[in-house]
């Protein structure tokens, strides 16, 4: 009875204190309401948000409703860091990799760029790409083609236009070919588990994904066509760019320094990585008569990964939540469209803020969910 | 005389190879300088492409003849196996050694030849280099922020102060070197309370404060009467009941005017910015996140499982949203929940946030050390017939700290880069000074300057405390 009662007690308290104040913030909540004649709900997301938003994937303007603005904003969001994702993604491990290299130049030159671009605060490189660098950039009228078809000026930057026909062709001939790619890389793996027999599962993968795609140009009627942006004067000193895509400053200022910031980080993951698997490790896969392409495919890199892919997947939710400091530069994202531009409008202070943060948090526990999964079934199985 | 094979260097001509290949890297890396430093294009008679290649082909073909092993010339080899150790670690080299003779004369000429130091008007910046008059111009409100410049040796005097107090455990003697602990802990965040409060904010402030004095004292007195089994739930809910009861039961305001000191003009916090907000809030954040932190730690690895999802529901809330949307709820959302005629500055909410934000990945990183610990350490503990709290606070935390030097570090580097995200709730630090300055009609055009400015301080700070958490890691490292 004693044991169990010096059990209790000390949960009883915690959990009083936690309804306590939770209690606390409820009924303050809903007599400031009551007094300022707000009242609670989420109706208002299907009203007419009556604002503009500058950029946006999906259809939107002023007549939409704030349901859809939040969407216009979580896509901004999910866009900003998929590009950010891929380029951090790429530079780090360039980097990670050149820190270890024994070139004493490129080891020093990534060991500075790590060093540099980590101990400065994101929102200050985000400031100084914005508002310092690429504002330095030349006016529509004085801007040079790139490659003749890419035109970088102080409004942006702007690309040639995909025009396709027959998408779902494409799209489907991509899908199968990645189909394929599995299957065969099952089956080459039971191969070599039962034979011993290798098959260059690799450049099979690479003619697949390639050759697909291309017969559905040749027989599937898929036609691509660019348009490339072309120069119109508005007025006598106004110019803008028609036609293709156009990127934003603030996308390509957001990108640019989140990416930077974060391949530092995912350079620090993966030279951990590579650092942490022993030495022992690869001299006994080269003692059986691995070439050194095989040591690094078979031996290091499955071990390597297992320890470079969950800090990588946190640098990843960083740099997610880092895409909110959007909002410093506005850049429609989700917190500047919604817990911006929104909560202005309608005052509802509670629902908006509590929908942006849950959405932020659906997304990483979602994610570390999948991680720990991971990470249960990569584990190594010790008896 | 043997036979030369210039496709494939050797050690029996090692002369004619060595003074070869640096003849020709030497040339391509005199074509490089003088580019670069003199504008001189050596190589300008040929057309634009082969021009802008020549160096890099004819210092790869220096680099290649250059690469004998075992040449016996002690430098030789200690260069070839650093830079230059097959040909594409050569072409790298290459390409960085010009990158960096390139960079540095516009580099140099903005920073230093071209910029204007003198004078204190926008007029004297007609050089195509930085304007570092401007930094001088605004450097008391990137430092102060709208603080008023008559009250600044405030700020001054209570960070030298702070930081003196801060270095006595540098001095002290054998003797006293049991008490730090308790002075760090517990007694000099108190007196930096009180400075911050008492001597930068200078004012009522101060009067609410001194019912938290009195509501602690009196608590600590009583707790000695308190059996110990009871001690740590007496010292976690009664000061803050006394404090509460104090402050809106027993109104004696009149008695307490200790806090008062008529000659110090009260400065509101929205004045506060600069640097030293951005120290202030560090340093504040940093001491709450940290014991809030190791509750939540010790939290999620306690036997008590709603307890433990208690923790575990704290620490995975705050560490999946991003900070601005913590700020935008202290800024917004978080006056609604408390009473109407209740306000809390908007300085004290916005260090509130970070503190509960930071104090989610303190608990991540501390909960990475305990669960490094051996099992061994807690059933030795154990076996001792020590109590949890003994347990945790003589063998497991120390050494569990130890073990996580570099994350917590790496958790206060982050909290003080994220310090200029309190722009969110409309408190300037010296980002948020710059982005005023920068639109400011007279000083328009500078953003550059400032940000450079800013990014060098930074710097300056996250490097040091870097390296210093480094130091501290090998200081403490024990083998296991």
């Amino acid at each position: 009875m004693n044991l169990k009662l010096k059990d209790i007690v000390p949960q009883l308290i915690t959990v009083i204190a936690v309804v306590l104040i939770f209690g606390f913030f409820t009924y303050n909540a809903q007599i400031n309401m009551e007094n300022r004649g707000i009242d609670f709900g989420y109706g208002f997301l299907s009203q007419e948000s009556s604002f503009d938003v500058q950029f946006s994937l999906i259809e939107y303007d002023g007549s939409h409703s704030y349901f859809r603005a939040y969407l216009v904003g979580l896509l901004n969001t999910i866009l900003v860091s998929v590009i950010g994702i891929i380029i951090a993604t790429i530079l780090g491990v360039i980097v990670g990799v050149a820190r270890l290299s024994p070139n004493y130049l490129i080891n020093k030159f990534a060991a500075f760029y790590v060093e540099f671009f980590r101990n400065i605060p994101l929102l200050l490189q985000i400031f100084f790409w914005y508002f310092a660098a690429l504002r330095a950039l030349p006016l529509p009228q004085d801007a040079e083609a790139i490659f003749g078809v890419f035109f970088l000026t102080i409004k942006g930057l702007y690309v040639p236009a995909f025009i396709w026909q027959n998408f779902s062709i494409f799209f489907y001939s991509l899908v199968a070919a990645v189909i394929a790619i599995i299957v065969i890389r099952i089956h080459a793996k039971k191969v070599q588990e039962n034979q011993g027999k290798q098959i260059p599962v690799f450049f099979i993968s690479l003619g697949l994904i390639f050759i697909l795609p291309l017969l559905s140009f040749l027989i599937g009627g898929v036609k691509l066509s660019f348009e490339v942006p072309v120069l119109k004067q508005l007025a006598t000193t106004s110019f803008i760019y028609e036609g293709g895509v156009s990127l934003p400053p603030e996308l390509i200022a957001l990108t640019l320094s989140l990416s930077l910031y974060t391949a530092t980080f995912i350079a620090e993951c993966v030279r951990a990585g590579i650092q942490g698997v022993g030495k022992g490790q690869k001299e006994a896969a080269a003692s059986i008569g691995l070439t050194p392409n095989q040591v690094l495919k078979l031996v290091i890199m499955p071990q390597a990964l297992r320890i470079i892919i969950p800090p990588t997947t946190n640098q990843y939710l960083n740099l997610t939540k880092n895409s909110s400091l959007a909002a410093a530069i506005a850049y429609p994202d989700l917190v500047l469209v919604f817990a911006g531009t929104a909560l202005m409008q309608t005052g509802k202070a509670i629902e908006i803020v509590s929908i942006t943060m849950f959405t932020y948090l659906t997304l990483s526990i979602s994610i570390s969910i999948l991680m720990n999964w991971y990470n249960k079934k990569i584990a190594i199985q010790e008896k | 005389m043997s036979k030369i094979n210039f496709l494939k260097p050797d050690r029996a001509n090692l002369n004619t190879f060595l003074y070869l290949g640096s003849f020709l890297f030497l040339i391509s890396f005199l074509d490089v300088f003088f580019n670069s430093f003199f504008n001189l294009n050596l190589t300008g008679f040929l057309p634009n492409f082969m021009s802008f290649v020549l160096p890099l082909i004819l210092g790869f073909i220096g680099l290649y003849f250059i690469r004998i092993e075992y040449s016996g010339i002690k430098r030789l080899d200690l260069l070839n196996k650093h830079i230059n150790t097959n040909n594409f670690n050569a072409v790298l080299s290459l390409l960085i050694i010009f990158i960096i003779i390139k960079s540095i004369p516009p580099i140099l000429s903005w920073f230093v030849v071209d910029a204007s130091f003198a004078g204190d008007s926008k007029d004297v910046c007609t050089g195509t280099g930085a304007c570092w008059t401007y930094i001088k111009v605004w450097m008391r409100r990137f430092m102060y922020g709208m603080y008023p410049n008559a009250e600044q040796w405030r700020i001054n005097l209570s960070f030298i102060a702070l930081v003196l107090l801060g270095s006595v455990g540098y001095f002290a003697t054998d003797k006293f070197k049991k008490y730090l602990t308790l002075y760090y802990v517990v007694i000099y965040p108190f007196i930096a309370f009180l400075f911050i409060f008492f001597f930068i904010s200078g004012g009522p402030v101060f009067f609410d404060f001194s019912y938290g004095i009195i509501a602690a004292i009196l608590s600590i007195i009583i707790g000695f009467f308190i059996p110990g089994r009871f001690k740590f739930y007496y010292f976690l809910i009664v000061p803050l009941a006394l404090y509460i009861i104090l402050k809106y039961f027993l109104f004696f305001e009149e008695y307490i005017e200790l806090g008062k000191l008529d000659g110090l003009n009260w400065v509101e916090t929205g004045a506060w910015g600069g640097l030293s907000l951005t120290f202030i809030i560090s340093f504040f954040c940093l001491i709450f996140c940290f014991p809030i932190g190791m509750a939540f730690a010790l939290g999620r690895r306690s036997g008590f499982p709603l307890i433990r999802y208690i923790s575990v529901g704290f620490i995975e809330f705050w560490r999946g949203v991003p900070l601005i949307t913590v700020l935008f709820m202290s800024a917004v959302m978080f006056p609604m929940f408390l009473p109407e005629d209740f306000f809390i500055d908007k300085l004290v909410r916005a260090i509130i946030a970070i503190s509960l934000f930071e104090a989610a990945y303190v608990a991540e990183v501390i909960r990475g050390g305990l669960q490094a610990l051996p099992r061994g350490q807690y059933e030795a503990a154990k076996s001792l017939g020590m109590g949890y709290w003994k347990m945790h606070i003589f063998v497991i935390l120390p050494q569990a700290l130890k073990l996580v030097i570099p994350g917590i570090a790496n958790t206060f580097l982050a909290l003080v880069k994220d310090t200029p995200l309190i722009f969110v709730v409309g408190l300037l630090e010296i980002v948020g000074m710059l982005n005023l300055a920068k639109t400011n009609p007279e000083w328009l055009g500078f953003a550059m300057e400032g940000y450079v400015f800013a990014a060098i301080i930074f710097w300056i700070i996250c490097y040091a405390m870097s390296k210093y958490s480094y130091n501290l890691e090998q200081k403490y490292k024990t083998d296991r």
